[in-house]
């Protein structure tokens, strides 16, 4: 009896070290080890190599001092809040246009997606090139004024230069997402409703929205959790210019670590920036949840 | 029916505008980059004076491209593999193995999803740095294993519980080890999963700027790291840097236009998962 248990734990041992022992000891290693030990070293006056106290809360309220990290996080809340609602208005929108039967769907669904497949970097490079020189030169042409100023250059129009390409980015992977919830539905649901004589606004909001609430619920979650952590555009774009006023979170925690050196509050800031992400992620999918049950 | 007919027209036609507007930024980089930078200047939008393709050349040297292009479609191959094969083992030991330790891995795994990069990223700059990992392509696809190995287990993990247990059962009494059962019966079923993991994990593989800027220098430099730099040199001289940028994007978006169902139904499946 005794031997058999031992066989079948040894089996147990062995079958963990056939599938499981190498992914999970490489997941420790590089996500798990180097997580706990930011938090630790936030308690401690690291500076990049080493150690040689605790500070207590210290770093912590450096960070809270730190102008420029509360002007960064107001800017990326600013951010997530206009990518939020742009993002999945425009991607709800260019899912019902490409659901409709045409013949001319598959190509245009096409088209939208073509600028998530190509990195925020490149993406910031190309779009540098169009809000600095191609758009200014274009509307003196055409006399429009709106683009006649580099809109880079200024913090106000810099930021919804970001707003702008993140939607154009993004808009086409929620469009996908949508898309999926949209053909969810069944078509006896939708036929019912045309014969009751619902109207496409009202069958649209009563039956297509509710039916496909789990969709809103993803295409938020990962609106919110891209743009919180946005770092390729905002480096590439506006490189946080002009003079810092357009740096998100991201930005400003690599700033101030690999830039400034001050890897200690740097790395507070991380961890801050982290619990943000995590509340918000959460509230967004309870809050959609609680949406979904109640219809 | 006459009326429904225009409208759905009028809904063509709209979205032929809108998809217009959306190519607008690609069309005018890759105009311009047949411009010399005094034509660029005068006007974007005007066909090139005379073609020059010598600034494809010029780029192509200057930026290294087929060395980057190798290096990041080899750091890329070698991820995607690496990670299909971990997290597809690990998915099967988690869904088959009922215990406390099990599930609880799983929800570690299922946790850290929501932990950016970020986060963590001066530690482990700090860490691997000592260890002497940076600035190899090993360590990078390491690095990636590590990032990608939850997300690629959480989706083969709820395909594999679908699976029967029988079917391992009945391996076994034909006298099938563990790693067979798993290599000849469980993992051809997994296909379809396989295509969402590689697609999900390649798009974000290839275009990862953060981790590699921080890991390579030189010669192992990837594709976007060799851009952005070549960009950055090059600001002043438009036609080039047009050039330098089609140059960039040109591999995804034909492997895109060759792939685009695959792609599609991996992202969908990879984000709704």
């Amino acid at each position: 009896m005794k031997s058999e248990t031992s066989k079948k734990s040894l089996k147990s041992f062995k079958r963990f070290g056939i599938f499981a022992a190498l992914p999970l000891a490489v997941f420790a290693l590089v996500l798990i080890v180097p997580f706990l030990r930011g938090i630790f070293l936030t308690f401690t006056n690291w500076d990049g190599f080493e150690f040689d106290s605790f500070v207590g809360l210290d770093n912590y309220v450096l960070s809270v001092q730190d102008e420029a990290f509360w002007s960064a996080m107001t800017m990326t809340f600013g951010y997530v809040i206009a990518s939020l609602i742009l993002v999945n208005l425009v991607g709800f929108g260019l899912a019902l246009l490409v659901t409709i039967p045409m013949r001319a769907a598959n190509v245009y669904r096409t088209f939208f997606f073509v600028p998530n497949l190509i990195g925020g970097v490149i993406l910031g490079l190309i779009w540098q090139f169009i809000f600095g020189e191609a758009l200014p030169s274009i509307s003196k042409a055409f006399s429009l004024p709106i683009f006649n100023d580099n809109w880079l250059l200024s913090p106000t129009t810099a930021f919804w230069a970001m707003v702008i390409v993140t939607v154009w980015q993004m808009g086409g992977y929620m469009m996908i997402i949508y898309v999926t919830g949209l053909m969810s539905i069944e078509k006896d649901v939708l036929e019912a409703a045309i014969i009751d004589g619902a109207s496409a606004l009202r069958t649209l909001l009563s039956i297509k929205i509710p039916l496909m609430a789990s969709a809103f619920t993803i295409s938020m979650f990962l609106t919110i959790r891209n743009s919180f952590m946005a770092y390729d555009l905002n480096l590439a774009l506006t490189g946080g210019g002009p003079y810092r006023t357009t740096e998100l979170i991201s930005l400003h925690v690599f700033k101030e670590a690999f830039g400034f050196g001050n890897f200690a509050t740097g790395q507070s800031q991380a961890v801050m920036m982290f619990l943000v992400i995590a509340a918000a992620a959460l509230t967004q999918v309870v809050l959609s949840k609680r949406a979904e049950v109640q219809r | 029916m006459k009326k429904s007919r225009n409208i759905r027209r009028g809904f063509a036609i709209g979205g032929g505008i809108l998809a217009a507007i959306y190519a607008f930024p690609f069309f005018l980089v890759l105009l311009n980059s047949f411009k010399e930078k005094r034509d660029i200047r005068n006007n974007p939008l005007s066909p090139p004076q005379d073609w020059l393709f010598s600034n494809y050349l010029e780029a192509a040297e200057r930026m290294e491209y087929f060395q980057s292009l190798t290096n990041s479609i080899v750091v890329t191959i070698t991820s995607v593999a690496a990670i299909i094969v971990t997290s597809s083992m690990l998915a099967y030991y988690l869904a088959r193995t009922k215990n406390k330790f099990s599930s609880a891995t799983f929800l570690i795994l299922v946790a850290s999803m929501i932990v950016p990069f970020q986060a963590l990223m001066i530690p482990f700059v700090g860490l691997f740095g000592d260890f002497g990992m940076l600035n190899s392509r090993t360590a990078l696809v390491f690095f990636y294993v590590g990032f990608g190995v939850a997300l690629s287990t959480f989706l083969y993990h709820g395909f594999i519980s679908n699976i029967p247990y029988e079917l391992d059962e009945a391996a076994a009494m034909d006298g099938a080890s563990d790693f067979m059962i798993f290599r000849r019966i469980i993992f051809p079923m997994l296909s379809p999963v396989t295509a969402t993991v590689a697609i999900v994990n390649g798009l974000w593989i290839w275009n990862d700027f953060l981790l590699p800027s921080l890991v390579l220098t030189q010669d192992l430099r990837t594709l976007p790291l060799r851009t952005y730099v070549f960009y950055g040199t090059y600001t002043s001289d438009y036609g080039l840097a047009m050039a330098g940028l089609v140059l960039s994007v040109a591999p995804i978006v034909l492997f895109y236009f060759v792939m685009q169902k695959q792609i599609i139904s991996g992202v969908s499946a990879g984000a709704v998962k």
